[in-house]
């Protein structure tokens, strides 16, 4: 018995002179994960500690970009109909060996099935693993009526055979809930009665394996050696939990932390004169809009609409709500996305001319309500005081708008109704880098009553959509998007209102960080300079 | 003495029950469901709506939720975290003692400064020393701890580099959570340079926790003394010829320290609310930035059970004080 601090101090003492020359980069995140099942969730926060260190996907986003590359599949085809993609799974790729789990084989086609049955199959031993378990994103995104079947065609080919052609289906199974978990794993925590370890203690084939989790403090990782992609420049990563945001950046200046995301505007100045700090910035993939509602008059009106567009000075809106982090959008999807139609000229600034063509559509003493969400959002960081600008904008045309709002909860469930009152202040962020995962989730004929808060419904931009979502040639498609873009401008269900910037503040030893557009936090292939 | 116990033992049932009844609609009340904001944007089909709400069983009458909600809890069943899926009671335990730790150190802090002050400025009564520090004891009470918290942090850690910015410990240091309070884990982890790590982490948010309940117990032994010190006992100690250190030390102190123990009694609920701030400031991985983040999510098993566990330590607590006060005092006991 009395060996035993002895030992524990030796090994200690082991890890300690380890630790002192093993590069450990120390990430101030801002938040706990929900839990390591990134299928489960649906928060950037729980994929940054999940999905993106620890686990792979059959295809992956290049870092930096949105393109799709070759992750777990080292290739894939489309049947001419587009109904079945073929996956040839990469060979040699291991699952990671940890104190808790042991792997005895190399990832293979039930790993990846496993992986999607239990999402998609009711019946499915671990579709209920934990209580109340809702597989967000897979339903989210209708998936379970979208994928027919997953065949396994042989070992190392999977073959997922659609109900209808959707050309968006390789960068949805790049999105963190298509991450590839271990059945060997799963059986493993099943025989033992520990099913919900899954959620707790990942394990997965990705760059770094986790090692630790201590809840609201600290998530530990190492490098993965047998990483089929190579092994990491960085030894060990370590996310320090720091909620608060002028708290991280103090931990970041004190070289506590090497990375800190989401700095406070009011804190830029500060961090961009620090000479040991570098600030990355990118525009994020996100859009911030007023949507009015369509379907009631006026706003059935499309010169009202517009009107009201050229009567919001976005200027003012991104000085005061956004202090800088923002650039005014003028189309439905982001500038860093592709078929972004740049041609398109945003409606001007032009009280005078809202308040003629208000006139002109014979709308006087117009009152409405402008919705405000209560919370902060990356594409609408308070919504309140947009609310307020557009007030006095709208009150500059005649226009007299009160400000409502809910709790968020009811917010975004009365938002969707389709004879509701009112212009909602609201936005998007985007999943997978693909157009249609703005314009149809927010703007078709399908998504009235649901996401679409304009409730507008254009037959020939429904049409362009749809004839998109069944081509895989992307030059095409880029061409129906841009197309579809100049009728949502003609049209005008929403005022476009910004999208916001994404500032990166980090140490200048952090060497080979990419910005991703679709906003995540990854560090494999991020080294520590000496 | 047992009788005594087992009255205020008794007590504590009913207390509990009601409790359990605000923990329970506490959370129902406050506008929003757990499932509408899990589905966040993207939104969620009627149909899997009420598939979720039926899984989760909040589909069912109120009365009904609450009875099962009682006898779970009587079989010792304090529910599973919506977000986490993780056992409440697990997630609690892992995070208390950080919470612990940290409102035993404010606590000393607040009692070994707080009352030694109160005592000066009572035999000072009226002086610039007195004024200096129930002046001081005031603008505690008034501080927004937010704002103190990031003032201290601004000028301690990032203009002096005296302390760390946050944490319990720095990321340097590994090792097992045997006891889950950092300054005894440090030190079983026999690695050189833990302890006082841990010790460094402590000391700002200590002060920043410490500062309400300081001025509390300040002002309150200062009022205590006051009143005692009038008193015939103590002038006729002082007409014994005895010192005035002794008079006041031994004679006054004592009796004084009746009301200043409820007092300190009563800063354990204080803490565990100021502890709620303190713990967002410094990322201090205890139950309040915990409870703060399930009511949010309105993790409604969380908030609940959660409640009721920080309303039973505090009621514990002041049964201990409530029996330590009958220990000083025996005419408590027999009333």
């Amino acid at each position: 018995m009395r060996k035993t601090p002895f030992m524990l101090g030796c090994l200690a003492a082991v890890l300690l002179a380890t630790t002192a020359h093993a590069k450990t980069l120390v990430y101030c995140s801002e938040g706990s994960p929900e839990g390591f099942d990134p299928a489960l969730y649906t928060a950037g926060t729980t994929f940054n500690a999940s999905s993106r260190p620890v686990y792979n996907r059959l295809a992956e986003f290049e870092r930096g970009t949105t393109k799709i590359i070759p992750g777990i599949a080292e290739s894939w085809t489309a049947s001419a109909d587009g109904l079945e993609y073929t996956f040839n799974l990469r060979p040699g790729v291991k699952f990671h060996t940890t104190d808790f789990f042991t792997p005895t084989r190399d990832l293979n086609a039930d790993d990846v099935i496993f992986s999607f049955a239990r999402q998609l199959d009711k019946n499915h031993p671990w579709h209920s693993y934990t209580e109340g378990t809702a597989w967000e994103y897979f339903d989210g995104m209708d998936m379970g009526n979208l994928i027919k079947e997953i065949v396994k065609v042989d070992d190392m080919t999977v073959k997922f055979v659609l109900n209808k052609p959707e050309s968006p289906t390789v960068a949805n199974l790049a999105m963190d809930f298509a991450s590839i978990m271990s059945k060997e794993y799963a059986d493993q925590l099943e025989a033992a009665g520990k099913q919900a370890d899954l959620n707790q203690k990942p394990v997965g084939t990705g760059p770094f394996q986790f090692v630790a989790y201590q809840k609201d403090a600290v998530i530990r990782y190492k490098a993965n050696a047998e990483y089929w992609g190579g092994k990491q420049p960085i030894d060990d990563l370590v996310f320090a939990i720091t909620t608060d945001r002028s708290v991280a950046m103090q931990k970041l200046k004190a070289g506590e932390c090497q990375v800190a995301p989401y700095p406070n505007p009011a804190d830029l100045p500060d961090l961009k004169a620090d000479s040991n700090l570098t600030v990355m910035e990118q525009e994020g993939l996100n859009v911030g809009y007023l949507a009015y509602n369509t379907t009631v008059a006026p706003f059935d009106n499309v010169n009202v609409r517009k009107a009201l567009n050229m009567a919001i000075n976005k200027q003012a809106i991104l000085d005061t709500v956004f202090q800088g982090a923002g650039v005014a959008a003028k189309n439905p999807i982001p500038p860093t996305m592709w078929s972004y139609n740049d041609a398109i000229q945003d409606d001007p600034y032009d009280p005078v001319a809202a308040k003629k063509m208000l006139e002109e559509a014979g709308v006087s003493g117009l009152k409405m309500k402008i919705w405000a969400m209560p919370v902060a959002r990356p594409y609408n960081p308070n919504a309140r005081r947009m609310a307020e600008v557009i007030q006095a904008d709208f009150a500059a045309v005649g226009v007299e708008a009160e400000i409502t709002t809910y709790e968020w909860g009811e917010y975004l469930k009365l938002s969707r109704e389709v004879g509701r009152d009112g212009a909602v202040l609201l936005g998007w962020t985007g999943d997978n880098g693909d157009p249609d995962n703005f314009l149809s989730v927010l703007l078709s004929c399908s998504a009235v009553g649901g996401n679409n808060r304009a409730q507008w419904c254009n037959k020939d931009f429904d049409a362009l959509l749809e004839k998109a979502k069944q081509s895989s040639d992307q030059a095409e498609r880029t061409k129906l998007y841009e197309d579809a873009q100049v009728i949502f401008k003609r049209e005008a269900p929403w005022a476009t209102i910004a999208h916001s910037v994404v500032f990166m503040p980090m140490s200048n030893k952090v060497v080979g960080y990419k910005m991703d557009p679709l906003g995540s936090h990854r560090f494999d292939g991020v080294d520590l300079a000496e | 003495m047992l009788y005594f116990l087992f009255k205020r033992i008794t007590l504590l049932i009913p207390t509990f029950i009601g409790i359990t009844i605000v923990a329970f609609s506490f959370v129902r009340i406050l506008p929003g469901d757990p499932v509408l904001l899990m589905a966040g944007e993207r939104g969620i089909s009627d149909e899997r709506y009420a598939r979720l709400l039926a899984e989760f069983g909040y589909d069912r009458p109120i009365w009904e939720q609450y009875l099962e909600y009682l006898n779970d809890l009587v079989h010792g069943d304090f529910g599973i975290s919506l977000v986490t899926k993780q056992p409440v009671l697990d997630e609690f335990f892992s995070l208390f003692p950080a919470t612990v730790e940290l409102s035993i150190c404010a606590l000393i802090l607040a009692t070994v400064i707080g009352i030694p002050a109160g005592i000066v400025a009572a035999t000072k009564r009226g002086s610039f020393l007195d004024q200096t520090i129930m002046g001081t004891a005031l603008v505690g009470y008034s501080m927004p701890i937010f704002w103190w918290g990031l003032l201290l942090i601004i000028v301690f850690s990032g203009i002096l580099g005296w302390t760390p910015v946050s944490g319990r410990i720095s990321l340097l240091y590994y090792f097992p959570n045997t006891t889950g309070f950092m300054l005894i884990d440090s030190l079983l982890s026999g690695q050189k340079g833990a302890f006082q790590s841990a010790l460094s982490h402590l000391i700002l948010p200590s002060i920043v926790l410490a500062t309400i309940p300081l001025a509390v117990i300040a002002r309150q032994t200062r009022s205590a003394m006051l009143e005692v010190l009038g008193e015939d006992y103590v002038r006729t100690a002082r007409a014994k010829g005895l010192s005035d250190a002794r008079v006041v030390g031994l004679h006054a102190l004592r009796n004084a320290m009746i009301p200043v123990i409820t007092v300190i009694g009563l800063s354990v609920g204080t803490l565990l609310a100021g502890a709620i701030l303190t713990e967002t400031i410094f990322s201090w991985p205890g139950i309040g930035k915990w409870m703060i983040e399930s009511i949010q999510r309105r993790d409604y098993p969380v908030v609940q059970s959660g409640l009721l566990l920080i309303a039973a330590i505090v009621m514990i607590v002041n049964l201990l004080v409530d029996l330590t006060y009958g220990l000083i005092n025996p005419r408590i006991r027999h009333q």
